[in-house]
């Protein structure tokens, strides 16, 4: 099977976005394989939702448009495809083997599995609760709730793949388990253990994504991930205002 | 009391490197960067100084190591700024802006509302100021052609 340099393109593009990439980033590395496959010109419109490239070269111009649902974050694999482009550039792979490679990377599974990725929400909770001038008295309880909440993040996601949703089910739970807590007297701060206990949902990355792409000059994927950001903050909000009003 | 911060600020940076999938090795690199950035806002909001000049110094030492380590590493920028900015975003404040306006006191909240509004752009403020200084930087080093293709 012969490869083309658009599905090579296209496919370390589709990894990078689906992974939580900054557009910048995604733009360059596609327009950078093509170059370095000796495409005379190549043109990129990325957003957060899809990919339209076009490579001019002998043939008749080539345009695809590819279309990206899920997007998560694992900066693992960006590490990685960042690595293959950088490889392609110093022209030590070929078509073939870039593409082998870029398949490989995209079939790859999470180096972590759920249970330590729970236990370092659960830590990273804990900590949260002391950097916010909590006690140690209430660590224990921001490490369950904080847990938890991951566990509850990760299944709801696969119940209903709505993220909003899995977010406000999330911090539902959170809250009510720090309610639990201090009602029956094992923490002392009820708002100092939500606020460390529902730091693993924060959207950061998306945040910090969208500063960046608005500044780069991707106007559209910088406002959309914005919106993104202010909707997952929002859902949190709500999530842990219906445990609030009923106390 | 600031080695205790320091301590739980370098976990939680680490930990947040595991929940975003970062490799092993970058693991402990993403906690410096997030505990010289916390130790910055930490040690400047305990002198008295108002927590949105010291959100950007924060972001501004995150985002700089996280350069440093990028050009030394050969990895993306993104793997340690993310983990290192995590700290500094407001969660605290706009989950005290939230309780008031659940309880009705709407003008309490609209206050530490813009506060997180106004923290979270001095975070993304810190993060483009020493972007723009690198940039400034390789332009001195570099002769011009190379970089036609400004890379943030």
């Amino acid at each position: 099977m012969k490869t083309d340099v658009m599905e090579v393109c296209l496919l370390a593009g589709k990894i990078m976005l689906q992974s939580g990439a900054e557009t910048y980033r995604v733009e360059d590395t596609m327009m950078r394989i093509a170059s370095s496959f000796g495409a005379k010109e190549s043109h990129s419109y990325v957003t957060p939702t899809g990919i339209m490239f076009s490579i001019e070269c002998e043939q008749p111009t080539k345009t695809k448009l590819i279309r990206i649902t899920d997007r998560t974050t694992d900066l693992h694999k960006i590490t990685l495809v960042n690595s293959v482009s950088r490889q392609i550039s110093n022209k030590e792979l070929t078509l073939q083997e870039a593409y082998q490679s870029l398949k490989n990377i995209e079939s790859s599974t999470p180096s972590y599995p759920i249970i330590i990725q729970v236990l370092a929400a659960a830590i990273a909770s804990g900590c949260f609760l002391i950097m916010f001038k909590g006690t140690w008295d209430d660590f224990f309880p921001a490490f369950v709730a904080g847990g938890t909440g991951l566990i509850t993040f990760i299944y709801a996601q696969r119940i209903v793949p709505i993220k909003f949703f899995s977010e406000f089910v999330a911090s539902l739970i959170i809250a009510i388990l720090s309610w639990i807590f201090v009602y029956t007297g094992w923490g002392y701060e009820l708002d100092k253990i939500i606020i460390g206990s529902v730091m693993p949902l924060v959207p950061g990355l998306v945040l910090t994504n969208a500063v960046r792409d608005l500044m780069a000059g991707h106007l559209v994927s910088g406002l959309s991930k914005g919106a993104e950001a202010l909707l997952t903050a929002f859902a949190i909000g709500s999530g842990v205002a219906v445990v609030l009003t009923f106390i | 009391m600031v080695v205790e911060q320091l301590i739980t600020s370098f976990i939680a940076s680490a930990a947040f490197g595991i929940i975003f999938n970062t490799k092993k090795a970058s693991l402990i690199k993403c906690g410096i960067v997030g505990m010289a950035g916390w130790f910055v806002y930490f040690t400047m909001t305990s002198n008295g100084i108002d927590p949105v000049p010291a959100s950007l110094a924060g972001s501004f030492v995150v985002a700089l190591i996280s350069q440093f380590f990028a050009r030394r590493y050969k990895t993306p920028i993104i793997i340690f700024n993310v983990a290192g900015i995590i700290p500094l975003v407001p969660g605290g404040l706009a989950y005290d802006a939230m309780r008031n306006f659940v309880e009705s006191n709407y003008t309490i909240g609209l206050g530490l509302a813009a506060k997180a509004g106004l923290i979270s752009g001095a975070i993304a403020l810190g993060l483009v100021f020493s972007e723009v200084i690198n940039q400034l930087i390789r332009k001195a080093k570099l002769p011009p052609k190379v970089y036609s293709k400004s890379r943030l």
